[in-house]
């Protein structure tokens, strides 16, 4: 189960900010939650979301073991 | 070096002299201090979200630049998170040199960085509802001064 983070805007969206979620990879982890809620889908995939596991930016794929910790990260406000 | 978040609100008086006690070879410290607006009505309340362990790495990869860059004798970022009201410090930055120049331009620098990419997410509270805050065009051509 990969603990599921949504940060700013995209928390507000999904109407949750924390879930576990099985997934064996970041696309399967899409997948999954474009399916639930295609909405929420679309706007992980939008332009600028970027994607963590484990605390380090990941582009495209990444594979996923029982503890991942997966963030969506929609454009940084800064402070 | 110290980079924290907090969610209580803080004294930048009692952070400055705590940065600037027990220095000698330090000739110049210099510090920022940002103070939530209430943009004349419109922002009753600020919200501040941080990804907590990921936002002060980020914080910190910056300012290892800025601490070789500028060639600093130390430097303190403190940053509020949560609901901060019009009126109080939301971030404060002190940067210690050996001279004055390279304390302020580091100090510069660091902000036009918190401002601009940091990993916050901000939300203003007002009168008439709710917004997510992005980085303004002014903010990001700050940042881009510094190459």
């Amino acid at each position: 189960m990969a603990r599921v983070l949504l940060f700013g805007p995209l928390r507000d969206l999904a109407g949750w900010r924390e879930r576990q979620i099985a997934a064996a990879s970041v696309h399967e982890l899409r997948a999954t939650l474009a399916s639930e809620d295609p909405e929420l889908g679309a706007a992980l995939g939008g332009k600028g979301v970027q994607v963590a596991v484990d605390q380090a930016v990941v582009r495209g794929d990444a594979a996923l073991g029982p503890a991942s910790e997966v963030a969506f990260l929609p454009p940084m406000s800064g402070g | 070096m110290s980079i924290r978040l907090t969610e209580a609100p803080f004294d930048p008086g009692a952070l400055l002299t705590a940065f600037t006690s027990g220095r000698s070879e330090t000739g110049a410290v210099a510090t920022f201090t940002g103070i939530a607006r209430a943009e004349a009505g419109r922002t009753a309340i600020l919200e501040l979200e941080a990804y907590p362990g990921f936002t002060e790495a980020e914080i910190g990869r910056i300012a290892d630049q800025a601490r070789a860059r500028f060639g600093l004798h130390d430097l303190a970022i403190l940053h509020r998170v949560g609901r901060i009201q019009p009126g109080e410090p939301i971030v404060f930055v002190a940067t210690a040199a050996g001279h004055r120049r390279a304390a302020f331009e580091a100090c510069d620098f660091l902000m036009d960085y918190l401002k601009s990419r940091a990993p916050f997410w901000k939300k203003e509270h007002g009168p008439d509802g709710e917004r997510w805050i992005e980085p303004t065009a002014q903010d990001h051509a700050d940042r881009e001064r510094w190459g």
